[in-house]
């Protein structure tokens, strides 16, 4: 860690970017993620980057689209609501299945909403967001480091799969600093040959089009089954979580992100009150680990969802669980980061089995009774 | 010997479709512009030799399949992002040339920010504006270019300035920009319009592999279907009515305004 430095998230992200072998940034300013924009036009540009700030998010995503369908590493960056005027884009690009990295430092909303950190935007980044079936690659970093190693790995699912890849962050990520290093990497190892760019038509080859429209139903619809078949091996192979003490936790966290990092933290002091407490982290949102939150059903006895919304990815927990054991959820709104205070105190209530219902296993026992 | 060579001369071809234009049979209607425009571009590809290095953006509207006739790279954009498309890809490429070929509505009112934007930027690439007053695709609305009076399915009393606002005369608000470089309208109507649209593409062209920066070329076209007319009716119309509000030739030649009298 000789060379790690102390820098921003969004610095690191930046600097992540040019080190990634990004060859086109094009943003547009938003706060909490200016400093992106404002790194690479310094930075960026210094050492052969296009980066250019450009009238609108519309403007950006599509710009975003044309350097990706000319078969260069092309990148946006904003935050929620330049996020939401980018979704017309990211449908087309998904559907013209152009490898691309567009990273969203939520605030809060709903609307002009607030600067602060917030994770208001899960169902937008993993459920498609814009119009039509498709799917964004999700990945959710939870420290400065991670902001710098998921553009790395972004470039490269984007690459691998011709999809668009989304780094999740929150404006805590963005703006807090901390030591950072960068690893090796070498962009021309790892960039594959784009034989479906529209680099000119060469006389060796047929010209090439970069397209969303299919306007024959039947070909519209193998152009879904396409998608989907990828979604499907993306799901079985592309999964990451971390797992905190859940081996023999019996209340089983589920959170992303900087929360995630705040539920580790409680989870310890819960352990501190002789409370098992665990966490599951999901790292990438979609694909979404439900194998995994399934398979600790078996032991926990309550899932706690933790997020900064009001209840999004919760839903996917209750996917996963299936109603095996009760799914609650904590969180907090607008800009507001939970302190692990909080969230112990929900611990300590739910370990006390205090709101609604029987426990799974007293659940059970009343079932037996009932069948007699 | 004599008859040989009467015969060989009778023989000879006097229209040629471009290599660069596909087999492909146009699905726009008879009597429209569209096509005689695609085959005078190809035209100067070919000329030009530039097949390789030239990447087209295709609109939304009735060009949407621009890239089934057009044998060059080219993407297709969503509705009014083509000079965004086309922004990115000549950034990453600058080598190349790069042009987009768009509508009224898709140019002019869709994608105003991103039209003006590209010329203000002086973006070193080629747009192509169609210009025929209505939105032919989606079956004869309004454009923002539809003339004062002008019947549409969207405005079936005529367009009235109270209701509707002004045709937008987007061609003389981009040839005000210091970005602009070169800034034309032309037209299909006739053989002498056809020669001097080429002559203005070669100059585009040209212009781009100099690096001038952002060349704008309008073309007044018609619309038989939309504006419901024979093609022939079409075109008499479009000269009584459509020339006096955009009138043809230059408007910005090598940076410098032109100077026109007001129609």
């Amino acid at each position: 860690m000789s060379d790690s430095k102390l820098m921003k998230g969004n610095e690191a992200l930046a600097e992540a970017a040019i080190r990634a072998g990004c060859d086109g940034y094009f943003g547009y300013p938003i706060t909490p993620q200016s400093e992106v924009l404002e790194y690479l036009a310094e930075e960026g540009r210094q050492r052969g980057m296009v980066v250019l700030q450009v009238e609108s998010e519309l403007a950006a995503i599509n710009m975003v689209y044309g350097a990706a369908g000319a078969g260069k590493r092309a990148m946006t960056s904003s935050s929620s609501p330049g996020i939401s005027l980018m979704q017309e884009g990211l449908s087309y690009i998904a559907s013209a299945e152009l490898p691309c990295l567009v990273v969203n430092v939520n605030r809060g909303g709903p609307g002009l909403g607030t600067i602060q950190p917030s994770q208001g935007d899960y169902f937008q980044s993993t459920k498609g967001g814009g119009h039509g079936d498709y799917r964004l690659i999700v990945l959710a970093p939870a420290s400065v480091q991670e902001m710098a190693d998921f553009v790395y790995d972004g470039f490269d699912l984007a690459d691998a799969y011709r999809n668009p890849v989304m780094i999740l962050a929150d404006g805590a990520l963005g703006q807090m600093m901390e030591a950072v290093s960068f690893k090796t990497y070498d962009p021309k190892e790892r960039v594959p040959e784009k034989k479906w760019a529209t680099t000119g038509k060469t006389p060796d080859r047929e010209r090439n089009i970069v397209t969303s429209l299919f306007i024959q139903p039947e070909k519209m619809e193998e152009i879904n089954k396409r998608l989907q078949a990828k979604y499907k091996v993306i799901q079985e192979r592309e999964v990451k979580y971390q797992l905190t003490t859940t081996d023999d936790a019996e209340i089983v966290l589920v959170a992303y992100g900087l929360a995630a990092r705040i539920c580790a933290r409680a989870a310890e002091l819960a352990r501190h009150r002789g409370i098992k407490a665990g966490v599951v982290r999901p790292i990438t949102l979609y694909p979404y680990p439900y194998d995994v939150i399934r398979q600790l059903c078996g032991h926990a006895r309550r899932f706690l969802v933790v997020e900064m919304n009001a209840g999004q990815m919760v839903e996917d927990v209750r996917l996963a669980v299936e109603g095996r054991v009760p799914v609650e959820f904590y969180g907090r709104m607008g800009g507001m980061i939970p302190p692990p205070e909080d969230i112990l105190e929900q611990i300590i209530r739910y370990s006390e089995n205090q709101p609604g219902g029987a426990a799974p296993a007293e659940r059970a026992e009343v079932h037996e009774i009932m069948e007699r | 010997m004599e008859n040989m060579t009467a015969q060989r001369e009778s023989m000879e071809s006097v229209w040629t479709k471009p290599e660069t234009l596909t087999d492909t049979r146009m699905h726009y209607c008879p009597g429209c512009g569209h096509g005689a425009v695609h085959k005078v571009l190809m035209e100067v590809v070919d000329e030009m030799n530039i097949q390789s290095e030239t990447i087209g953006v295709a609109p939304v509207g009735c060009s949407v399949f621009a890239y089934h006739y057009m044998n060059v790279d080219m993407q297709e954009a969503a509705h009014g992002r083509a000079a965004a498309v086309a922004t990115g890809i000549k950034r990453v490429l600058p080598e190349k040339i790069v042009f987009s070929y768009q509508g009224d509505g898709d140019l002019a009112a869709i994608g105003t920010g991103e039209t003006i934007h590209a010329a203000n930027r002086g973006e070193n690439i080629l747009v192509i504006f169609i210009n025929n007053a209505i939105y032919g695709m989606t079956g004869g609305q309004m454009a923002p270019t539809t003339l004062l009076g002008m019947k549409t399915t969207t405005t079936p009393e005529g367009r009235t300035t109270e209701t509707q606002g002004f045709p937008l005369k987007i061609t003389d608000l981009i040839a005000m920009l210091p970005g602009a470089y070169y800034v034309t309208r032309q037209a299909v109507h006739t053989p002498n319009a056809i020669r001097s649209l080429k002559k203005a593409f070669l100059n585009a062209f040209r212009y781009q592999q100099a690096r001038k920066g952002y060349c704008l070329i309008e073309v007044v076209s018609n619309c038989p279907s939309g504006w419901k007319m024979t093609p022939v009716d079409a075109n008499k119309w479009m000269e009584k009515n459509m020339f006096p509000l955009y009138p043809l030739g230059d408007l910005k030649a090598e940076g410098k305004l032109v100077e026109r009298k007001q129609p």
